[in-house]
């Protein structure tokens, strides 16, 4: 393949174009971080052309969606932004309640909403510090994982999975959280934003991140808007818009909290956006944690869409019942035939899912509209005209996770 | 400009009983005829300022319950300045689907495109560069239509095999 690249992009070889030579980039390199196969056409260290060639983790997730219910499938959805899993089962869950019409308890939406800015936290902290990693910069890098790690216990506490946590249920979630967790929570919210400031003072006035990063792979606002760019890198450019505010859910409305935009769109800018959302996550963290509702964490067992617990499954007939009808493949969730599309504000930008349902309690359809997929078709636009190592710049800035790139 | 007035628009423009609407929960549609699409979604875009394309994916509609036409494409718009949001639906059906390709208006329809071609054979005409995105060139089937099992014998047969002296 890499033989046909030059007749792809439109340049011939010819007399006058054989100063031109491609250099194949990935799928296997320390600097694309997961499988990317980039190809490049240099003319000496300048990119004319950069081809993404992808598909190279593709596992057939939107198939298996088809095939798995919808509490199964959450173990799978897991896996595709595995940075911030969590965020991805909310959105999932998000889409088919929305579907099912359910309204979640006062608990679990604010749990639900801790857990997605967690994963806010979690997802910027990689991007950022990997970042600083492609460009030099080690110690950055090791502040930011020492964070994650917290989230890492945070998560396992909860769910006793410390990677794909699959916490979420339909109507509900897997279990109550311990006073053990909520003080696991409060310790990070009390710790993090030195760490945060550690990582900041390595990197916001280095003089070679910032050669490294301003003015590097920059989109304007109309650009970010024609290219259907969401999240920190639509709002690096200028676009005002912020899914949490605009089409509020769980228990966003009740708490207080700014959306942070840059105008100049280049690397540096969608550094900073992450580095300050995050201090605004741990803003809302505190308000949540502090104003958690008691109460139960699923719906009521009657309205026949939540997993009963062990108590009632063997003490009451109803709970029985319940369970036989959810696992029972011939009769499990009763379904409009409709479809619907519900998107949440992953840490990447619009997370959204468009199911479209049978009447079953499996998802006819299960399409997954994938913030990393969409960003990273920006990136030949990107890469015109800079230097074969600001590849490693933008990538980093735009934080793009193969296994969600492929699904 | 909201869903409201859009509509109103859009049925001024292109006459009442061409615009039929559905709506399920907050989601509002607009089912359009595959030939009208390129319009409708085009006089969205300019007069109605729906300027980002959020998503734009298909379904195969083999098995579903009482469905007429095999293929849907989906195109949620959203209105960057107040948030509106509008799915517009079309259908197209074999032996040849095809639908015009929306890179012109907005660019991010480029791999959106290319994988509603790579998953379900639908042809975008216009579009600069429709090549399978996620399956490998040599694949000859559309993974994610209904009559392509979810497990089987695979595709190796699609593939050369080699040995380590020729690799």
């Amino acid at each position: 393949m890499p033989l046909e690249t030059l007749e792809r992009v439109g340049l011939e070889q010819s007399e006058e174009k054989d100063f031109l030579w491609t250099l194949n980039f990935g799928p296997q390199h320390p600097a694309t971080h997961t499988t990317l196969r980039l190809i490049l056409t240099l003319d000496g260290e300048t990119i004319v052309k950069a081809v993404p060639d992808i598909g190279y983790l593709h596992s057939g997730f939107e198939k298996l969606g088809e095939h798995l219910d919808f509490n199964q499938y959450v173990t799978i959805v897991d896996r595709m932004n595995y940075i911030s899993p969590v965020a991805n089962e909310i959105a999932w869950h998000h889409a088919v309640e929305k579907l099912l019409g359910i309204e979640i308890t006062p608990r679990c939406k604010y749990i639900r909403t801790i857990f997605a800015e967690l994963m806010r936290i979690h997802d910027h902290l990689l991007c950022c510090g990997a970042a600083a990693l492609d460009l030099g910069g080690f110690t950055a890098f090791l502040y930011a994982f020492n964070q994650r790690e917290k989230i890492y216990d945070i998560s396992e506490t909860a769910s006793g999975q410390r990677f794909h946590p699959s916490y979420t249920r339909v109507g509900g979630l897997l279990r109550d959280i311990d006073d053990d967790w909520i003080a696991q929570v409060r310790a990070f919210v009390r710790d993090f934003p030195k760490a945060h400031a550690d990582v900041c003072r390595l990197l916001n006035r280095n003089r070679i991140f910032i050669d490294r990063t301003r003015g590097i792979g920059i989109l304007s606002k109309e650009e970010a808007i024609n290219w259907s760019c969401t999240g920190p890198i639509a709002r690096a450019s200028g676009v005002t818009r912020d899914l949490r505010k605009d089409e509020p859910y769980l228990a966003y409305p009740d708490l207080d909290f700014k959306v942070i935009c840059a105008v100049t769109g280049d690397c540096m800018s969608r550094y900073l956006v992450r580095m300050d959302e995050m201090l605004e996550s741990i803003k809302i963290i505190e308000q949540a944690i502090e104003n958690l509702p008691s109460g139960p964490i699923n719906v009521d067992v009657n309205d026949k869409v939540v997993v009963p617990n062990q108590q009632a499954v063997y003490r009451s007939i109803e709970g029985l019942i319940q369970h036989f009808e959810l696992f029972m493949t011939n009769r499990q969730w009763q379904t409009p035939v409709d479809e619907v599309y519900g998107a949440i504000e992953s840490p990447n930008g619009e997370l959204g899912f468009y199911v479209v349902a049978d009447g079953t309690g499996v998802a006819y359809r299960a399409r997954t509209r994938p913030p990393s997929f969409i960003h990273f078709a920006v990136f030949p636009l990107l890469m015109v005209g800079h230097q074969v190592s600001d590849v490693v710049a933008v990538l980093g800035s735009l934080n793009i996770i193969a296994a969600e790139l492929d699904r | 400009m909201t869903y409201d007035e859009s509509l109103k628009q859009l049925r001024e423009r292109f006459g009442a009983d061409s615009v039929a609407t559905s709506e399920f929960r907050d989601n509002r549609r607009v089912h359009v005829a595959s030939d009208k699409l390129f319009p409708t979604l085009k006089y969205l875009k300019e007069a109605c300022g729906f300027d980002l394309l959020a998503e734009l994916s298909g379904a195969d509609y083999l098995h579903y319950p009482d469905a007429k036409d095999r293929y849907g494409v989906w195109y949620i718009l959203v209105n960057t300045n107040d948030g509106a949001r509008i799915v517009v639906k079309t259908f197209v059906n074999d032996p040849d689907p095809r639908l015009p390709s929306v890179y012109s208006l907005w660019h991010g329809a480029d791999w959106m495109e290319r994988e509603v071609f790579d998953m379900y054979g639908v042809v975008f005409e216009g579009h600069p560069d429709l090549r399978r995105i996620l399956m490998p060139e040599e694949f000859t089937a559309y993974p994610l239509r209904k009559d392509y099992p979810m497990r089987g014998r695979g595709e190796r047969h699609n593939f050369p095999e080699l040995t380590r002296a020729e690799g």
